[in-house]
């Protein structure tokens, strides 16, 4: 079963839209996401297939809607609740 | 889309994580700030076009550069094992009569270590839907018309098969040295969506 990350060949998306001297992140916090990402799978929290994985079962309308590093960002919070590092409402802030 | 601005919600999250996990010692304290170093000191485009002046001028490099992309990077210092594992590189070179383009069609697969990081466009799923279904389109789009006769083949990237695209080295060039060959090539270029 192909999930939402599988848009090969999907038909209906607009032509492809280029960023003139786009630069290498938007904002600080991206970068701070791929650090953050690498440090966790350095320690071995979770594996670069899980990471992956996390990306590709976020219900499709929120993975359409996503900036990329969101994506990235939700993976990582969906990982640590699931490995018991923190419980989602600890890493929400509420 | 949103976030980005470092006062965005996302913004705020993430310092929140950060602190959390710093807290519980799964982050030391500056261990962000040095992967972001690293990060910026990373691969560039410059690395590609390095490889690809190298390969116009020197055929026998070429011809290693095709045959094993990884054994033959390292040559100029380069290595696709930066990341957790090493990632297999293939190379394909075009001309006259076929043209290679690369994709991710599942994300962003990508080499990283000769390229840097990849620009939003080949991340975008209408990159990743459209190229392979529609590829002389896109590539239309992207300004790069081929003769009819030329065959396209569209390269899927995956976590651990990573392509560059080595482009045909322009006509009147004779002459040039490898560091001006180098200078010729763009990111695209080594994508396949534009010649050079």
């Amino acid at each position: 079963m192909s999930r939402i990350n599988d848009v090969g060949g999907m038909v209906g998306f607009p032509p492809i839209v280029e960023e003139p001297d786009e630069p290498r992140f938007h904002a600080d916090w991206e970068a701070h996401v791929v650090a953050l990402n690498g440090a966790l799978l350095r320690r071995g929290v979770y594996n670069l297939d899980e990471f992956r994985d996390a990306i590709e079962r976020i219900p499709p309308g929120e993975y359409l809607a996503a900036s990329y590093y969101e994506k990235w960002f939700r993976a990582i919070t969906t990982l640590l609740a699931e490995k018991g590092v923190a419980r989602p409402e600890e890493l929400a802030g509420d | 889309m949103s976030g980005n601005h470092a006062s965005s919600p996302v913004a705020a999250q993430v310092r929140h994580v950060e602190a959390l996990l710093e807290e519980r010692g799964l982050l030391d304290p500056h261990e962000i700030d040095e992967r972001i170093d690293a990060l910026a000191a990373g691969g560039t485009p410059a690395n590609g076009a390095a490889l690809v002046a190298r390969a116009w001028v020197d055929p026998a490099f070429r011809e290693r550069l095709l045959a094993d992309g990884n054994a033959a990077i390292a040559e100029l210092g380069f290595s696709m094992g930066g990341a957790l594992q090493e990632q297999k590189l293939t190379v394909m070179a075009n001309d006259a009569d076929e043209h290679h383009v690369v994709v991710c069609t599942l994300c962003s697969c990508y080499p990283i270590a000769l390229l840097g990081p990849s620009p939003g466009w080949y991340k975008s799923e209408a990159y990743r839907s459209r190229v392979v279904r529609e590829p002389r389109a896109v590539l239309r789009e992207f300004g790069l018309e081929l003769p009819a006769s030329t065959r396209i083949t569209v390269w899927d990237a995956s976590a651990e098969s990573r392509y560059l695209v080595l482009p045909r080295r322009p006509e009147d060039t004779e002459g040039r040295s490898e560091e001006e060959l180098a200078g010729l090539v763009t990111r695209k270029g080594l994508i396949g969506t534009a010649a050079v």
